[in-house]
């Protein structure tokens, strides 16, 4: 119990950490460095403290239920491997800490920096322990998005951002190809349990859609692992800062890649696709990566392309699946991570005292700098893996793989003369390294006078290269027993115990090693001249550049290409986009209810009214009507749609819906008000539109009129089919039943609305409300056509008088009506929890008030009274809303939880006192607010074309005056 | 009865559907309300048609839920038509600002070129 949870806290620290880091001040470097190097610092002591546990070949979980139902846990496990990775992630992570402390400037944000960095390393150690495929997935995206951040820190550099950009696209690309192999392995072996997955290698292996698995997940691990045809990204990460640099590629970010090779090749390895892809993949980028770093000329440069080379010796490994080269492969990984750490530090400290990181350059540091000097040179040395290092000790270890494996195929015949020709460069760029930096003359021209950087900088490095030289020269007394924990938690535990030696005797490894060592030095003396003129590149081959395929690819497919696509299919017109909308809704619905469709034997009916049918033919006849008349005659179209919306009206009212009639009708009111306030806005349509009578034309409308009534008829067939069905019993029994007892109300369909359901309403409210914002912000800086700035006819001369005197006696009864529209919404919003009405209703029926006041009265003389503040009542209506949802959390019960009771009232009596009134009240207000601001905002236009008619008044005068003096 | 309703239904529906593919706005204005009209009344029938069993239930006792309508597709229904409402006030705004814009009312924002 104990240990899962310090497997939990060992995941959570760094994330801890990261929000502790981001909440500190922008200048708190040092507070931010402890923060984070102490969050570390606890995460190597659980591991100590796991350790036994560990030794004895345990694995250690940890899980928290989180969704059974998808088999997807938080669970985590922790074997060997796992174990020897994330210390090896800890402890370096420990030391970028300390040194990122020196190297970032004053200026630079720290907070961000470290939060990334905290962040990033948890997410790693995350995907270290996952023990759910699917979760590994989660983490293993989320190191991607943080290494974007953290490579694109220096924003204001366009290099830093591309280069950011360019590693987030090609490893969360390989990570969507990952996700897809995961789901398919999840499918393949019956769940998504890591441990589940490691068992069934045998099924997985036999099973057909093993090549695909295999190329999906290879595809995640190769672009993460910086592999041959995706290793462009990672010297483009190089524009990082270089703490960010040292940490990402030497011992987590490219690392995951092979990490994730080894622990999964019981799973998928062994096949011999498998050993051609992932062997053949990792030998071509081991001797690509070391012939082009030889010929960088940028320090990091250089170091990436070696990181690269590395990387590729790793993955060659571990596709050869005997037991020796896992093993290898794991040590290589850990000195690997080691040296190259040390080397990017010592390559920033180079970068941070001179100021350049070119190599042609830089020379004859060794005067100034002696033990940076020093170190970097035993670090290289390791790389270059020269004996007595850590570095030689795995790369024995790989040659003799490469000798002593076989598997009778012609790659692995090759393996030793492709290992031994590119340890050959690898010997001469480190040498390249070392020699240019600091040996030759002193360097004159350098932006910084060079010399010793402060000591804590160089602690780190210090640490790391200790660390080479102890295991260098002490394999078995350091990392050999963790080594065999490790191997035998990826290989089994009957895999016999390794002995790491320095001294094996004069055999082939030995005489690969001296050849390349010996070639090496040739190779750089003999060319270091014309490598410091010549290009970035090998002869030749440095015109083929994977990163400028990948921008021409990239600006093909997220520009070119979308765009040639959209001109072919796409239009920006949207009748032919409702058209294929609606084509589409009709097909779908076929394709489901195709041969299902059938009329039920026994038909359900109800006795047909002849009163029900002389209405629904009134409102058949309105609605075909209105469809006919709105292109020319919009006015009439407007009545003859309110008179389909009261025929619907009265039929919610006749099939026993009274809440839902008398929201319709109020609703209905206010829309046609609105519209009509609107139709005043849009162009005079007197003369035929030109070209409506082309055969073009009609073909359209009848092409239309097809789809309208295949359409019609669908959505017919189908309301009978299902209406003349008995009902399915479904929740709304229960909502009948709990209403009176859990709601304390007798309207079920309000009780569902103001409790069961009240966070639908909440939203629904909101929208209204957000619409209600939408339409004032747009009508805001609303400018009239010019034909609509004059004054309609029925508002001149004497029309206008005329009218006036109609509409005194309307406009009196009107303005009296006034307060009796409020008393009918304050009884509609009060009886709402027991009888038809509510909220809703009421507000839109206070509405529908001010509406008549607008149609009685001018909008100047309303505008002057008016005493609602549309916005006001709106928000206060929300917060009310929110705050009887909130109110129940301080009861214990879940948002939005009513309380009901009845409450005696002197002289009315009984009256529902339930929480889910004052919920009510919220609708109601915002309702009313949302509403008045539509209609404000709507009949407010009224007066702006007032004032441009003032204005065009004024000019025209002015314009005439002028003429006349000219 | 069901006959005339779903009669109804696709009256309302098909008249929706052939305007809201017209070109001009006030027409696609009014399709949406007759469409809106429609799938009310659609997904109401799909609780059945029930004639004087409102869903208001006795203050307290055994509740028979077959002597009531069911209420689940009459609350649906009661928040589907406050969004259409609220939909079609905005597309009521953004018509008359894409008029007060563009100076025509053709969906497209500018008359067709033929």
């Amino acid at each position: 119990m104990i240990e899962q949870n310090l497997i939990l806290i060992l995941v959570l620290l760094p994330f801890l950490g990261a929000i502790l880091a981001a909440t500190l001040p922008v200048n708190a470097h040092n507070a931010a460095a402890w923060v984070s190097g102490l969050s570390l610092g606890a995460g190597l002591l659980l591991l100590a403290v796991l350790y036994p546990r560990i030794a004895e070949d345990e694995v250690v979980r940890g899980v928290v239920r989180w969704l059974p139902i998808l088999s997807l846990n938080l669970n985590f496990r922790m074997d060997g491997f796992a174990w020897l990775f994330t210390g090896l992630v800890l402890s370096i992570g420990v030391l970028v800490v300390i040194y990122a402390r020196y190297y970032l400037s004053k200026t630079d944000p720290v907070p961000r920096f470290y939060s990334f960095l905290m962040a990033f390393t948890g997410a790693m150690i995350g995907m270290l322990l996952s023990g759910n495929i699917l979760m590994l997935v989660v983490f293993w995206e989320l190191t991607s998005i943080l290494s974007f951040l953290l490579i694109g820190y220096w924003h204001q550099s366009q290099a830093a951002r591309d280069g950011a950009r360019m590693a987030l696209i090609v490893t969360a690309g390989g990570g969507v190809a990952l996700t897809v192999a995961m789901i398919v392995l999840g499918q393949i072996v019956g769940g998504y349990d890591l441990d589940l997955v490691l068992r069934s290698g045998e099924i997985i292996r036999a099973h057909p859609l093993y090549p695909v698995v295999l190329g999906l997940f290879l595809l995640g691990a190769f672009t993460k692992s910086a592999q041959f045809p995706f290793h462009f990204w990672l010297p483009g990460a190089m524009a990082a800062p270089t703490p960010v640099s040292a940490y990402l590629h030497s011992a987590t970010m490219v690392k995951m890649g092979v990490f994730l090779l080894i622990r999964f090749q019981p799973a998928l390895g062994g096949t011999e696709l498998w050993f051609y892809t992932v062997t053949g993949t990792g030998v071509i980028t081991l001797t690509v990566g070391a012939m082009i770093a030889l010929f960088r000329h940028d320090l990091k440069g250089l170091l990436a392309y070696s990181t690269i080379s590395h990387l590729g010796l790793i993955t060659a490994l571990a596709g050869m699946s005997s037991t020796g080269a896992i093993v290898a492969a794991i040590f290589h990984i850990c000195n690997h991570a080691v040296f190259k750490a040390s080397l990017f530090m010592a390559a920033g400290i180079i970068d941070h005292e001179t100021g350049t990181r070119d190599l042609r350059r830089l020379s004859g540091l060794m005067k100034a700098m002696p033990i940076t000097g020093a170190l970097a040179i035993v670090a290289s040395a390791a790389m270059a893996g020269v004996p007595l290092l850590n570095g030689f000790l795995s790369k024995e270890m790989f040659f003799a793989e490469a000798v002593g494996w076989h598997n009778g195929t012609w790659l692995d015949s090759a393996l030793p003369w492709i290992a031994t020709f590119a340890s050959i460069f690898s010997v001469a760029y480190s040498l390249r390294f070392i020699m240019q930096v600091f040996f030759g003359p002193e360097a004159t021209d350098l932006p910084k006078a060079p010399h010793e950087p402060p000591p804590w900088m160089r602690r780190p490095v210090e640490f790391l290269v200790l660390t080479c030289l102890a295991v260098g020269i002490l394999p078995a007394l350091t990392l050999e027993p963790v080594l065999n924990i490790a191997g035998r938690s990826v290989l089994g535990p009957d895999l016999p115990e390794i002995h790491i030696a320095i001294w094996h005797g004069f055999n082939t490894p030995l005489i690969m090693s001296i050849i390349a060592m010996t070639a090496g030095i040739v190779l750089y003396f003999a060319f270091a001249r014309r490598i410091d003129a010549g290009p970035e590149g090998p002869p030749i081959l440095w015109r083929i550049r994977a990163q400028k395929i990948y921008e021409w690819l990239l600006l093909r497919l997220s520009w070119a290409w979308p765009r040639f696509l959209h001109k072919l299919f796409g239009t920006e017109r949207l009748q032919p986009q409702l058209r294929l909308m609606m084509l589409i809704g009709l097909v779908a619905a076929m394709i489901a209810v195709w041969g299902g469709l059938t009329v039920a034997e026994k038909p359900l009916t109800n006795d047909l009214s002849p009163a029900f049918a002389i209405m629904w033919l009134v409102g058949g006849a309105c609605a075909i009507g209105a469809a006919w008349q709105a292109k020319y005659h919009r006015f009439a179209a407007l009545v003859l749609l309110g008179g389909a919306g009261l025929v619907t009206c009265v039929t919610f009212a006749w099939f026993s819906a009274p809440d839902l009639a008398v929201t319709q009708l109020v609703v209905e009111i206010v829309t046609t008000v609105l519209l009509l306030l609107g139709l005043r806005w849009l162009p005079k349509r007197r003369e035929e539109i030109p070209g409506d009578e082309l055969l073009s034309a009609r073909i359209r409308r009848l092409r239309d009129l097809g789809i309208a009534t295949v359409g019609g008829l669908g959505l017919a067939g189908l309301a009978y089919v299902v209406m003349t069905r008995p009902l399915v019993p479904n929740i709304g029994d229960w909502f009948l039943r709990n209403a009176y007892y859990e709601g304390g109300g007798t309207n079920t369909v309000n009780v569902i609305l103001v409790d069961f359901r009240a966070f639908d309403t909440f939203g629904e409210i909101t929208v209204l409300a957000i619409v209600g914002l939408t339409v004032y912000a747009l009508l805001r800086r609303f400018r009239p056509g010019a034909e609509s700035i004059a004054l309609p006819e029925q508002q001149q001369g004497d029309t206008a008088d005329r009218l006036g005197n109609y509409m005194l006696v309307p406009a009196t009864i009107m303005r009296w009506m006034f307060p009796v529209t409020l008393v009918i919404a304050a009884y509609l919003f009060f009886r709402g929890h027991d009888l038809p009405g509510g909220g809703f209703s009421a507000g839109v029926t206070v509405a529908i008030g001010l509406l008549l006041q607008y149609i009685a009265a001018n909008v100047r003389w309303i505008e002057a009274r008016i005493v609602i503040l549309p916005i006001r009542w709106m928000g206060f209506g929300l917060l009310i809303a929110a705050a009887t949802g909130i109110g129940a959390w301080l009861f214990g019960y879940p948002f939005l939880t009513a309380h009901a009771r009845y409450v005696d009232v002197p002289l009315v009596g009984k009256v529902p006192m339930a929480t889910a009134m004052a919920f009510d009240l919220g609708v109601f207000l915002a309702v009313v607010g949302a509403t008045v601001l539509l209609l404000i905002a709507i009949a407010h236009q009224s007066l702006r074309s007032a004032r441009l008619r003032e204005l065009e008044e004024e000019k025209t005068p002015e314009k005439s005056a002028q003429k006349e003096a000219v | 009865m069901e006959l005339v309703l779903s009669a109804a239904i696709g009256v309302l529906s098909g008249s929706g559907i052939w305007l809201i593919l017209r070109p001009r706005t006030f027409q696609v204005i009014t399709g949406l309300c007759l469409l809106s009209y429609a799938v009310n009344i659609f997904i109401f029938a799909m609780g059945r048609l029930t004639v004087g069993k409102p869903p208001i239930m006795p203050k307290g006792g055994f509740v028979n839920t077959a002597n009531y309508a069911d209420p689940l597709p009459q609350a649906l229904v009661l928040t589907a038509i406050v969004i259409s409402f609220a939909t079609t006030a905005l597309f009521l705004v953004v018509m008359i600002a894409s008029k007060g814009l563009t100076g025509t009312d053709h969906v497209d924002g500018s008359e067709p070129t033929k």
